[in-house]
């Protein structure tokens, strides 16, 4: 059985058809790209799945589970995290707080708990400072825990993004255009630190993203949206070569 | 309930709604241009009642300040209802120009310049309060009033007038903002902000038209509720103003059209849930449940669809 | 050694605020002063965990507090006094003494359940949408009020000194100063405690991004639900301690929304998001309210003017989103710093 199932989910926002008879079987392990022109529906298809929007038609499941109808954070704890086109960080937050809330859905304690601050609570408190440092510290950012996020520089912000998914602790990584705004050195550093975390921490990543060098290097497999359409798919190779999608991208330095 | 009750109370109704309809359209046109709730437009209404009384009583040879000859009286009454209306927009563009803007080039949270609406507010009923003292004023006759009977409905020449100045100055407002390039410049600026002056609109200049002219409807209303009810207080403005703020987010605030609708569609339910309960019985809807009852059913509306009747959801991008 | 300066300063407080009452050391009047103190400080610091750290515009608190002080109100009054809609007391006076705390603490679970009209629909709109909710049920609270006869309706309601009285009467001590101080500790610890979990600061997740929030694993339905529920029970604490002020007597028209609009004022001033801030405040709007009572009704006039003033020379208020502890460091000796000494060595 497939980790993510995704059968012809379309959506519409009132009359626009964003998302058409979408469909996708994602293998556990597996590094799978999202490609398109810009507006083609990516960003979308992420929102349909961790349930920011709820799609028109069509069915997703997760370990067997069905998530159409339930609440993000719902979605969230099953195991499927996403980081955003254009950083959503918690701005007025310090980095360790950013990364400490998305522990929410690991929280045993209770309210009262919470008010009180009995053994229990502290106990659990303690774990969730240690394991967001810990975090902090494989993505090098233990020293800045007491920063504000919004004083971070971009590419820092980045990555704070990355480890504050990962604190959710999920099987399934969406990375939303996560080379945005990078230099080819950074992004070769990207690339690298993309496959390191899949490998440490044992993910299953599907990533939208624009540059075609990080698309092309590491996804086993593509998918390629136009107008909401699924116009492709296929290895890297396949894709290169396809004239459907070299069509769609027509004019743009792309390969 | 006969015809004639129910025309005469969808007279009431009519009347009652050009009030709240004006009001709140100060309301949501600076709301559409700024995003701003300027909880002080009740007390805008008030203000121009009482400038419109002090006027009026100059003019009428009434006060200590008197003019040294008579006037026809339709000139006093359009005397009063023009000085009011300027006075009254000068009044509006003052609280802009010396409390709203500074805070706004200042980038300052939204939440603070409600805050600071709120308290203008506040300073413009105790001043009069204070100043004034806290009875209420008769509002001289600036229209002889006269009562027609038709088919046993009654009512006066004032409340036609009242409705009809409201849907003249409805009208004239609606040609206004879509013929006039001032008016296509404040419906853009209610969508975005930022691109209209990078396309040479002087935002500045559009927002204090939006002032003047909220705020010389709010004097309009003030005149004809004065002319209306001959009794006008330094609290006038509290009730009337929340109610017409509440109109004009039931409309769909941002919206013309909304505030507009949205007034009428609350004097309607008000006056029809009274009459109706002292109708069939339910003395209970009597008038001290009619605001407790109107409140309702605007929360139940908003519930239903939160934007309001012609409201746009602004969708978040995700 | 470090944890036990707080509770002290605390005790030392109360010991000098009670002794003195106690010794008649104050006049009636800074005993009143001393007492709104502390119910703003209620008033403010619960609202602040709506309006400031969770970036919502309630514009409803007194609605809330009217519930609270109506429910405590009626509660004593008809357990221990002797009135003329209740007729004789249920319960002997002395019973008043422990019983008192719970008329409190009903009261606030009651106003805590009439905060679900706000919760609710928070959950589905924002920012002014939410407003207007506020403030219309703050109306309808304050005209429910007014349509209920039996309990006096706009005339208000009388009879919470004889309750006070009974209490005296039994042990001679400032019992309402005793559990406005209490309560206000109270309060404080339970929004501090709150906002400093991770639980607490999905609140202020939501007020940064909802929606990242939401997909970042918080419930946010649940902790909007958490914090109008405490931000409205603690106003019923400080409606339920003022009912039982030194008139006794309570009426609708103290709970409008020109009292909401007060503890806005003091919230905003303190800074959204400052704890501390909101203490500071609520202490300084109080004593202004003081100072400038000799000008009679131009108070409202100059007050309003001020805060404007304020709010153009200073926006974000006396503190901003920072605690006293971020402006003066060398106060963490006593107050402890925000995050627990357990984080981790890298400090």
């Amino acid at each position: 059985m497939s980790l993510l199932q995704i059968r012809d989910m379309t959506h519409f926002f009132g009359g626009l058809r964003a998302v058409y008879d979408f469909n996708l079987n994602l293998e556990e392990g597996e590094l799978v790209g999202l490609i398109g022109p810009n507006g083609a529906g990516k960003t979308t298809i992420f929102n349909l799945v961790t349930g920011a929007y709820k799609p028109s038609e069509g069915q997703v499941q997760f370990n067997g589970n069905n998530l159409v109808g339930l609440r993000p954070h719902q979605i969230t704890a099953q195991g499927i995290a996403r980081t955003f086109q254009t950083i959503r960080l918690w701005n007025e937050l310090t980095v360790l707080d950013n990364i400490c809330i998305a522990r929410a859905s690991r929280i045993k304690y209770s309210l009262l708990d919470s008010i009180l601050h009995g053994p229990k609570y502290r106990k659990e408190e303690k774990e969730i400072k240690e394991q967001a440092m810990a975090l902090l510290a494989v993505f090098g950012l233990e020293k800045d825990a007491q920063e504000l996020a919004k004083n971070m520089p971009y590419g820092a912000q980045r990555r704070v993004e990355i480890a504050r998914a990962l604190a959710t602790e999920p099987q399934l990584l969406l990375l939303d255009e996560p080379a945005a705004g990078m230099n080819p050195g950074e992004i070769g550093d990207l690339m690298d630190f993309i496959q390191r975390i899949r490998q440490e921490f044992d993910l299953t990543i599907w990533i939208i993203e624009h540059q075609m060098r990080v698309i092309m290097n590491i996804c086993e497999r593509i998918k390629v949206i136009d107008f909401g359409e699924t116009i492709a798919g296929g290895t890297p190779g396949e894709i290169q070569d396809n004239p459907r999608v070299i069509e769609a991208y027509l004019g743009e330095e792309v390969f | 309930m006969t015809t004639a009750i129910f025309l005469q109370h969808l007279l009431n109704a009519m009347q009652w709604g050009s009030f709240y309809a004006l009001i709140a359209l100060g309301y949501t046109m600076v709301y559409g241009v700024l995003l701003l709730i300027n909880f002080a437009h009740g007390d805008i209404f008030m203000v121009g009642a009482f400038i419109a009384y002090f006027i009026a009583v100059f003019l009428l040879g009434e006060g200590a300040f008197s003019l040294p000859f008579a006037l026809p009286s339709w000139l006093i009454l359009v005397l009063t209802i023009l000085g009011a209306m300027i006075l009254t927009a000068g009044v509006g563009v003052t609280i802009e120009r010396v409390a709203y803007r500074p805070l706004r080039e200042r980038g300052a949270h939204r939440l603070y310049l409600v805050i600071t609406a709120l308290m203008i507010g506040i300073f413009l009923e105790y001043l009069n309060l204070a100043s004034l003292g806290g009875a209420a004023r008769g509002f001289p006759e600036l229209i002889e009033t006269k009562i027609y009977t038709i088919g046993g409905v009654s009512f006066t020449n004032v409340k036609l007038i009242v409705i009809g100045l409201a849907v003249v100055v409805m009208v004239g407002l609606e040609v206004f903002l879509r013929r006039t390039k001032i008016g296509l410049a404040m419906r853009a600026i209610s969508y975005d902000k930022v691109a209209v002056p990078l396309m040479g609109v002087p935002l500045n200049t559009i927002i204090a038209a939006t002032f003047v002219i909220g705020s010389s409807l709010a004097a309009l209303a003030g005149v004809m509720f004065g002319s209306a009810y001959h009794r006008i207080s330094f609290d006038m403005g509290i009730l009337i103003g929340w109610k017409a703020f509440i109109a004009a987010v039931v409309g769909g605030i941002g919206e013309i059209r909304g505030a507009m609708v949205g007034g009428f569609l609350l004097a309607f339910i008000e006056i029809f849930v009274v009459a109706l309960g002292s109708v069939s019985g339910f003395e209970w809807l009597s008038s001290t449940y009619r605001d407790l009852v109107s409140f309702t059913v605007l929360l139940v509306i908003l519930t239903i669809k939160p934007t309001g009747i012609f409201g746009v959801a602004r969708r978040q991008k995700v | 050694m470090k944890k036990f300066y707080l509770p002290l300063i605390v005790l030392l407080l109360f010991v000098a605020v009670i002794g003195g009452s106690w010794l008649r050391l104050f006049n009636e009047y800074w005993e009143l002063v001393l007492l709104f103190m502390g119910i703003n400080i209620i008033l403010t610091v619960s609202l602040n965990l709506v309006n400031g750290y969770m970036g919502e515009f309630s514009c409803g608190h007194a609605g809330f507090m009217a519930v609270g002080a109506y429910v405590a109100g009626i509660l004593t009054v008809w357990l221990f006094a002797d009135d003329k809609v209740f007729g004789l007391p249920v319960l002997p006076a002395a019973w008043a003494i422990p019983l008192f705390p719970v008329a409190l603490i009903i009261g606030a679970i009651a106003a805590a359940l009439v905060g679900l009209l706000v919760a609710i629909p928070s959950f589905r709109t924002r920012g002014d949408y939410l407003a207007i909710i506020t403030l219309a049920v703050n109306y309808i609270i304050k005209s429910a009020i007014e349509n209920m006869e039996v309990i006096g309706g706009p005339r208000g309601f009388v009879g919470m000194k004889r309750v006070m009285n009974g209490m005296a009467d039994v042990f001679d001590a400032p019992w309402l100063l005793i559990w406005t101080f209490i309560g206000m500790i109270v309060t404080i610890l339970i929004i501090r405690n709150f906002v400093s979990s991770t639980l607490g600061k999905g609140v202020e997740a939501i007020r940064e991004d909802e929606i990242a929030a939401e997909l970042m694993s918080v419930n946010t339905h649940r902790v909007k639900l958490i914090a109008f529920m405490l931000s409205c029970g603690l106003a019923g604490l400080a409606g339920g301690l003022f009912a039982h002020g030194p008139g006794g007597y309570i009426n609708p028209g103290t709970f409008t929304i020109l009292k909401s609009t007060e503890v806005m004022v003091m919230v905003y001033l303190g800074g959204m998001g400052s704890i501390s801030g909101s203490i500071i405040s609520a202490i300084g709007f109080t004593l202004l309210l003081e100072v400038l009572r000799p000008l009679g009704l131009y108070k409202w006039v100059v007050i309003p003017l001020l805060l404007v003033v304020m709010m153009l020379r200073r926006p974000t208020g006396i503190l901003g989103n920072k605690e006293l502890t971020d402006v003066f460091p060398r106060l963490r000796v006593i107050f402890g710093s925000k995050e627990e000494s357990y984080v981790s060595a890298s400090n």
